[in-house]
C-alpha cells in the first residue's frame, strides 16, 4: 500500500495491523509504523484510557502470547482497537502520518464531497471532539470548508477522537499548495426561473458578507484563495438584473391544469 | 381508456417501482390525457406517440384502424401536431419490431420523466410529493450543522440529458448528490428547478427546524401567525441550518485558524445567516433610508393634494435626524422602523 513501514515492518511483524486497516469498515484508517507505536513517549496517558493496556499494546505490535479464554480475548481485542484508534490520531498529526494520509486523501479514500458545487472534492476525516466516546467521525471538505456526515453506516459508528479535532487543518498548513481555490459558485432556488425572495435575500446579504472578507483581506494583502477572474463586480451585475423579479411568499400557482406555462405565476414585487 | 388486462401492474406503477426510482410520484392518468399538459413534449421525444401508449397501457395491437382515426382527429386540433403526423404513422407500423421495443421503452420512461416534471408542481402532483417527504422517501441533508434535515428531489436543468438529480436541503438551501449510487442514473430533468422551491413556498407549515429523523410520523404545521413571517416564509423556516453556531470553525489544538493565515476559513459566508433575522427585510430598510412613503405620496398626490403631502415629508425628516442622533445602531432602525408603521 505504501512505501512509509516497509523498512521497518516485515509482513510477519504487522499482521494484526494489516488485517485491521483492511477491514471492511476501517478504510479511514492509516498504518501506524511500529517504531512509533513501541516509543512509549507517544503512547503517554493512554494507559489510563484503554482497559488491559499492555495486552491490547501488545496485540497491536503482535507479541501477544497470554493464554485467555474467548470473552477475555474479545475484550483484549476491542480495547487493541481502541489503543489503536487513540495512537492514530496522534500519528497522523506527525510527518510520516500526514504524508500517508495524504496519498489516502490523494486517492479519495475518504470518499468526496456530496455537495454538487464542490464537483467530488476530496474530503478528509476529523472529529469534533478530541474526546474518545463523544461524537462519531466527520468529514471535512476543504473547498467549501463545511463537515459532512459519512454517507455509510458502517463509518458512522467511528469514535471522532481516532481523527481529532485537528488533523485536517494541520495538512493544509504544513502542504499549503493543496488548499483548492475557492468557488462563489452556488445553488439559487428559483420558481420558473425565478428567484424566491426569502432565499435570494439571504444570499444577497452572504455575498456582502463575503465581499466585505475580501475586502479586509486585500486591505491586509492576504490571498483570498477564490478563482481570478470570479470578481465580485460581475456577479452584483447578474444580480442586479434579476433583483426585482422574485416570487415574494406562497404565490398561488395555476398549474394544477397547465402544467409549467410561465404566464401561470403571479408576481408578487417587492413593496 | 382501456388498460391492458394481461398485465397485473400498470407501467407508471412498475416504473416507480424500480430500483432508483424511488423518488418518482405516480402521475396521475387524467394529467397524462389531457393533452394540454404535454404541449410540446411531442418534439422533444422519438416515437413519442408509442411512448406515450406505453406509457397509459395501451396495448398496441388492439389499437385498429379505427382507434388510429380518433387520434388522428384529436391530433388535428393541436396545430403544432400536424406535421410530424405522417411519420409516426410510418413508425408505428415499424413499431411491432422486437428491436424497436427497447427504443420505445426508453422514449417511455423520457416521457414520463418530462410529464412527471410538469406533475409534481402541479396541485395533485405536490400534495402526493407531500406525503412521500412525509414518509421520508427523499432522504436527509449530509450536512453534520443540518441535523439531518429532510431534503427534496430537484434538478438543475429542465432539459433532459444534462445532469441527474440532486437533493436540496432547506436548511442550508444547497444541493447535493444523493448518497446512493443508484440515482445517479436518474435524470434532474424529471424533476425540475421549480419544484424544490415551489414546494417550500407550497407547503410553508412545514417546520424545517426538525430533524427528518424524529418527526417520521408527524411533520407538524404549526400556527402561526402573520408577524413571524419575512419575505414570505416563517422566519425560523429561513435557512436554520444556518447562522453563528452552524458555521465550521477550524481550530488546531483548541486554536481557531486565523481568517489571514493562507489556509484560513474564506467560505464561512457560504454558511452565515444575519443574528437578526429582520436584516433581511429588504423592502422595509428601503423605505426606512428613503424616507419611507415619500415616492408613493408624490405619486399619490400629483392632484394638488400638496399639505396632505408636506406633512408626511417633514415627518420623515424628523425621523431622519433622529436616526442620525442615534448613530445607526440597529436597535433604533428597529424602534423606527415601528413608528413609521404608525
Amino acid at each position: 500500500m505504501d512505501d512509509f513501514g516497509s523498512e521497518s515492518d516485515s509482513d510477519y511483524a504487522s499482521y494484526w495491523r494489516d488485517w485491521f486497516i483492511s477491514s471492511r469498515g476501517n478504510e479511514y484508517f492509516c498504518e501506524i509504523d511500529e517504531d512509533y507505536l513501541t516509543d512509549r513517549f507517544n503512547l503517554t496517558g493512554l494507559n489510563t484510557e484503554v482497559q488491559y493496556y499492555q495486552h491490547a499494546l501488545d496485540l497491536v505490535t503482535d507479541v501477544f502470547d497470554l493464554d485467555c479464554d474467548d470473552d477475555m480475548r474479545e475484550m483484549i481485542e476491542k480495547s487493541a482497537r481502541h489503543l489503536y484508534g487513540l495512537v492514530h490520531a496522534r500519528y497522523i498529526v506527525t510527518t510520516r502520518g500526514l504524508a500517508k494520509m495524504l496519498e489516502k486523501y490523494k486517492k479519495s479514500d475518504f470518499g468526496k464531497c456530496p455537495r454538487v458545487m464542490c464537483h467530488s472534492h476530496p474530503l478528509l476525516p476529523m472529529g469534533t471532539s478530541d474526546l474518545p466516546n463523544m461524537k462519531a467521525v466527520k468529514l471535512y471538505c476543504a473547498r467549501c470548508e463545511d463537515i459532512y456526515n459519512p454517507k455509510s453506516s458502517r463509518h458512522a459508528g467511528i469514535d471522532g477522537a481516532y481523527f481529532g479535532t485537528s488533523f485536517h487543518n494541520i495538512i493544509f498548513q504544513v502542504y499549503p499548495a493543496l488548499i483548492p481555490t475557492k468557488s462563489t459558485e452556488r445553488y439559487i432556488p428559483r420558481v420558473y426561473g425565478f428567484k424566491v425572495h426569502a432565499a435570494a435575500a439571504l444570499i444577497r446579504w452572504q455575498n456582502t458578507q463575503r465581499d466585505d472578507m475580501r475586502r479586509r483581506l486585500r486591505k491586509m494583502e492576504v490571498e483570498t484563495g477564490f478563482k481570478d477572474g470570479e470578481d465580485d463586480i460581475e456577479e452584483d451585475d447578474d444580480n442586479d438584473i434579476e433583483e426585482d423579479e422574485e416570487i415574494v411568499g406562497a404565490v398561488e400557482l395555476n398549474v394544477a391544469t397547465a402544467g409549467v406555462l410561465v404566464p401561470a405565476v403571479e408576481r408578487g414585487g417587492v413593496a | 381508456m382501456s388498460t391492458s388486462s394481461g398485465s397485473p401492474e400498470s407501467w407508471i406503477a412498475s416504473f416507480c417501482s424500480l430500483l432508483g426510482h424511488e423518488y418518482f410520484a405516480e402521475v396521475s392518468e387524467d394529467f397524462i390525457e389531457d393533452d394540454f399538459n404535454l404541449t410540446g413534449l411531442q418534439t422533444q421525444v422519438p416515437m413519442y406517440k408509442e411512448a406515450l401508449e406505453m406509457i397509459l397501457d395501451v396495448e398496441p395491437e388492439e389499437d385498429d384502424e379505427d382507434e388510429e382515426d380518433e387520434e388522428e382527429e384529436e391530433e388535428d386540433v393541436s396545430g403544432d401536431a400536424r406535421d410530424t403526423r405522417p411519420h409516426a404513422g410510418e413508425r408505428r407500423h415499424h413499431s411491432r419490431i422486437a428491436s424497436d421495443l427497447s427504443v420505445i421503452e426508453s422514449s417511455a420512461e423520457m416521457l414520463y420523466g418530462l410529464i412527471h416534471q410538469r406533475f409534481i408542481c402541479s396541485r395533485a402532483g405536490i400534495q402526493q410529493m407531500s406525503e412521500k417527504y412525509e414518509s421520508n422517501h427523499f432522504g436527509v441533508c449530509p450536512r453534520t450543522n443540518c441535523n439531518q434535515t429532510r431534503t427534496l428531489p430537484v434538478g438543475l436543468s429542465d432539459i433532459p440529458g444534462e445532469d441527474t438529480v440532486k437533493l436540496f436541503c432547506p436548511s442550508c438551501l444547497d444541493v447535493y448528490v444523493p448518497p446512493n449510487s443508484r440515482f445517479q442514473t436518474v435524470d434532474g430533468a424529471f424533476f425540475g428547478r421549480t419544484f424544490g422551491a415551489l414546494f417550500l413556498l407550497t407547503f410553508p407549515e412545514y417546520d424545517l427546524t426538525r430533524s427528518g429523523n424524529d418527526t417520521v410520523t408527524s411533520l407538524t404545521r404549526s400556527q402561526n401567525s402573520d408577524s413571524d413571517m419575512l419575505n414570505g416564509v416563517f422566519k425560523k423556516n429561513i435557512a436554520p441550518g444556518l447562522g453563528p453556531n452552524k458555521i465550521y470553525e477550524p481550530k488546531i489544538y483548541g486554536f481557531k485558524v486565523s481568517e489571514i493565515a493562507r489556509s484560513g476559513p474564506r467560505m464561512q459566508w457560504l454558511r452565515n445567516k444575519p443574528q437578526d433575522i429582520n436584516v433581511l427585510d429588504e423592502a422595509r430598510q428601503f423605505a426606512e433610508e428613503h424616507g419611507e412613503t415619500d415616492d408613493d405620496d408624490e405619486s399619490m398626490n400629483l392632484n394638488g393634494r400638496a399639505p396632505a403631502r408636506r406633512r408626511p415629508a417633514g415627518n420623515a425628516r424628523l425621523r431622519q435626524q433622529q436616526r442620525q442622533n442615534q448613530n445607526g445602531s440597529p436597535m433604533a432602525i428597529e424602534a423606527n422602523g415601528a413608528e413609521s408603521e404608525l
